[in-house]
């Protein structure tokens, strides 16, 4: 057999791995677009970006793990273009390599802002590259405006007042993080930026209208209400999408991210793992595409084990993802979007030590909280067992 | 075999706990791994490795 992966980051290489140590022995091939080792990109927003660690701390596999896996390593290569019919995948490069099974992670790329394709001043962060080119122009004092306060655009806001960066945080929705947890939650993370001396702006009037824009370099950023906020340097951070333009005329079905069905396979010989993937996932009864670093690597084993036919089960995950916000870590299982009640069932909010639960219909959810981690792991076992909102309430201590 | 984790890395995501509950544990707060047993008995190996392989941020390392 021939296995070729697509992606080289941490869903890519923990499918290879997974591979390797479910005893397949056969050539495996690691293709990735960044001429890098697969490296781990949640501490992009953290502790690279603050400076805290080093680079070569965040590295998932060094040249000898590599040379160890067997890893017929394609970097700095990105994919092309894919013929699921007679199963070649072509790079851009030139190159075309035949496969038996394809695992597609090619995760998400940042979602630019319209209309600003050139302007210096203006940055995202997605790579290694990117994190390391934006903490060196935090210097405490740099001012600093973060589109989107999403996680990442939180998490951007936090290490750069931690660096000492004055930062503006600028949000169209009433609250940070307010789709991705609720309004309740939003609003204890706004505090906490406020508190840090972060200058937040959201609702409609925050939403960005324009750039001021002076020989090419971004000046300021101009607010729907007409606030006008001068800035060194602008980070746009509102979301991604998945890295998918080069599968166009594959034949594969592309919604958001590349469809596969239950067990994460997009066509017969061809799955897809991580950031990427979307799938059905039986338990919640949705399609699911989930951007978390968690599933990255439980989806790459899945999708190993389901390529060498050693599971039959869907993958059905109890999704799990974490925040740093200064020195608050915020943890959370389970689907927590869309959710029609969160009520805290443990501490307080306004303490900033709680374990929340989320209900949509009749059912649970999700759980999130702060500084009870390991209650919160106790909520795990009824995601798991997709246990109703009243058989939970039961249970809980309050 | 012996378990040495680098704490720093951890996410406290628990999965190790649910690998192998009689080798890790979390911390109350933000759920970051203990480690119950460094030495853990043979009957707990194959439950170490599985933990080591879940963790979503290579935490754990195993040497035999």
């Amino acid at each position: 057999m021939s296995v070729v992966v697509v992606g080289a980051s941490a869903a890519g290489f923990a499918t290879a791995e997974g591979l390797r140590r479910n005893g397949y022995d056969g050539a495996l091939t690691l293709v990735g677009a960044e001429p890098e080792l697969p490296y781990d990109r949640p501490p992009l927003s953290k502790q690279v970006l603050t400076g805290a660690w080093e680079a070569d701390r965040i590295r998932l596999c060094r040249p000898d793990k590599a040379i160890e896996l067997g890893l017929d390593l394609r970097l700095g290569t990105p994919a092309a273009g894919l013929d699921p019919a007679t199963r070649h995948l072509a790079l851009t490069d030139g190159s075309v390599l035949p496969y038996e099974q394809l695992v597609l992670a090619t995760g998400v790329v940042p979602r630019p802002f319209p209309g600003t394709d050139g302007l210096r001043g203006l940055r995202m962060l997605r790579t290694l590259e990117d994190s390391l080119a934006l903490r060196a122009d935090l210097a405490p004092g740099a001012r600093l405006v973060v589109i989107g306060a999403g996680f990442l655009g939180t998490e951007i806001a936090a290490a750069a007042r931690t660096l000492g960066a004055e930062v503006w945080l600028v949000e169209p929705e009433p609250v940070p993080l307010g789709i991705a947890v609720g309004t309740a939650v939003g609003e204890f993370v706004a505090g906490l930026h406020r508190e840090q001396g972060v200058h937040l702006h959201t609702g409609p009037a925050a939403a960005v209208r324009d750039f001021k824009v002076n020989a090419g370099t971004v000046e300021a950023v101009v607010l729907a209400d007409g606030t006008e906020l001068r800035c060194d340097l602008a980070v746009v951070a509102i979301g991604s999408v998945p890295a998918t333009g080069w599968l166009a005329g594959s034949g594969l079905t592309l919604g958001d991210g590349i469809e596969c069905d239950a067990h994460c396979s997009a066509a017969p010989g061809v799955y897809a793992a991580g950031d990427v993937a979307s799938w059905f996932h039986e338990r919640a009864g949705i399609r699911v595409r989930l951007e978390h670093r968690t599933n990255a690597t439980e989806q790459g084993l899945y999708v190993a084990k389901a390529l060498l036919g050693q599971t039959g089960e869907p993958f059905t995950p109890v999704p799990y993802f974490w925040s740093d916000q200064y020195d608050t870590k915020i943890v959370a299982f389970g689907l927590l979007r869309g959710a029609d009640e969160v009520r805290v069932v443990e501490g307080a909010i306004a303490d900033g030590e709680f374990v929340a639960l989320y209900r949509k219909g009749n059912r649970l959810t999700g759980v999130l909280g702060v500084r009870r981690a390991k209650s919160v792991r106790q909520w795990r076992a009824l995601l798991a067992a997709g246990s109703g909102w009243d058989e939970a309430l039961a249970i809980s201590p309050k | 075999m012996k378990i040495t984790i680098d704490r720093d890395r951890c996410c406290g995501a628990g999965q190790c706990v649910l690998a192998a509950p009689d080798v890790f544990d979390q911390d109350d707060e933000e759920g970051l791994v203990i480690v119950l047993q460094e030495s853990p008995a043979p009957e707990q190996h194959q439950a170490v490795r599985e933990a080591a392989s879940v963790c979503p941020t290579a935490t754990i390392e195993v040497t035999e």
